[in-house]
């Protein structure tokens, strides 16, 4: 799971967390210019790879 | 007379909608919006002396916004800070708690509003919270509850359940003529019998949920995006709902290389959408997991993505999504997906 408020997803028991930099743009950051946003954007889904693969007992970021 | 300081987010604050989400916490004087009819139940014994207000992104997200607001409701001298009604708006919810928390923390009585399916109301700390309806327009109701327990609260009178409190209540200690062992027996005797007998103190609910274990190689797995973002093709063909949402809906990615602007919008009525629908591969990172992909380092993308709306979603439906999307998935011969949340 892919999102910015990570102590709600704890608490409602999602157990592979990525954090994210906005609520209103989980694989996103209008911040950035293009190139370095999708740089961004690869990294979580990145992590969202690792965190797949890897064994939990309960909620975790990755 | 008592000072009292009102938290309020920026759209009852008077400052705008989602594309305000992002205002910095600011204070009013006096009653603002909600607040005026707040003051009027309040009565002339206590005023509101300011309204304290934030954007709701920055608000939930920022850890200096949130202290930046507590430093304004410090600043009024408060007897009492009351925060919303925040009905089921989740980020709303979560700063309402969090300004209570904080009153709470430095001493001060405080008093928060918020539907018990709120996600923010285990972050209320000591502070005591208030039952509001799920919507504004039950916002009459929650006020009166919210005025009547903040007099209480004021007045030094407990606040309990029968005055709508909810979430965590702080254990009293009380003296009793039976011990424990006896009063158990009781309890198990009467549920024996039947009888609804209420546990001496509430039982926590954990929403455990058992981890899926690993995939082994995510390079040989199929894996799906499924996304509460409320993004779906430009006209919105499904009509999914922007809020309160009763339905999930599927739409095909096969064969696209990105989610392109203009083809997918988001229809969600709980964030400002403008930057999602700049670019919706911020909602749904179809351009990223395509390429990883082509590279080998994904399997397989499954041909279509999962969707619906999380913005005041009753807590039974977005149960039954999960449910149904796991079913969904795993008909599809799916080992793992990534969930995007807004």
């Amino acid at each position: 799971m892919l999102c910015n408020l990570v102590s709600i997803a704890e608490r409602v028991g999602a157990v592979r967390i990525v954090a994210t930099r906005g609520i209103p743009y989980p694989t996103g950051d209008p911040s950035l210019p293009p190139a370095e946003e999708r740089a961004w954007r690869r990294a979580l889904v990145e992590r969202a790879l690792k965190a797949i693969a890897t064994a939990v007992t309960g909620p975790t970021q990755f | 007379m008592s000072r009292v300081v009102h938290y309020l987010n920026q759209f009852f604050a008077g400052l705008g909608g989602e594309n305000a989400a992002s205002t910095p916490p600011g204070v009013k004087p006096g009653p603002v919006g909600p607040g005026r009819k707040l003051q009027e139940l309040l009565g002339t014994d206590h005023e509101i002396v300011a309204t304290v207000y934030c954007g709701d992104d920055l608000a939930a997200a920022s850890p200096e916004a949130m202290a930046a607001v507590l430093e304004l409701v410090m600043q009024a001298r408060p007897d009492i800070v009351l925060a919303g009604p925040a009905s089921t708006s989740g980020r709303y919810g979560v700063a309402c708690a969090r300004v209570a928390a904080g009153a709470a923390r430095a001493g001060i009585a405080a008093v928060a509003s918020m539907h018990p399916e709120n996600p923010g109301l285990d972050d209320a700390g000591a502070a005591v919270v208030i039952a509001s309806g799920a919507s504004v327009r039950e916002m009459g109701a929650s006020l009166e509850r919210l005025a009547a327990a903040a007099r209480k609260r004021l007045a030094g009178e407990a606040v309990t359940e029968a005055d709508g409190r909810i979430g965590k209540v702080p254990r009293k200690n009380v003296l009793v003529d039976r011990n424990a062992a006896s009063r158990a027996v009781d309890l198990l005797l009467a549920r024996l019998q039947g009888k609804d007998a209420p546990a001496e103190v509430p039982i926590p609910h954990f929403d455990h949920v058992t981890p899926a274990p690993p995939v082994p190689d995510p390079a040989k797995a199929t894996i799906a995006l499924v996304t509460e973002s409320g993004l779906v093709p430009v006209g919105n063909p499904g009509r999914l709902e922007s809020a309160r949402a009763t339905r999930w809906l599927r739409y095909p990615i096969e064969g696209k290389a990105t989610a392109a602007a203009g083809e997918y919008a988001s229809v969600h009525g709980g964030y400002s959408t403008v930057w999602a629908n700049q670019d919706p591969n911020r909602l749904l990172p179809l351009d990223v997991a395509r390429e990883l992909e082509r590279e080998g380092a994904i399997g397989v993308l499954h041909g279509e993505y999962l969707v619906t709306t999380g913005n005041g979603t009753t807590v039974p439906n977005a149960r039954r999504f999960g449910v149904e999307w796991a079913a969904e998935l795993r008909r599809a011969g799916i080992t793992a997906a990534i969930l995007t949340a807004t």
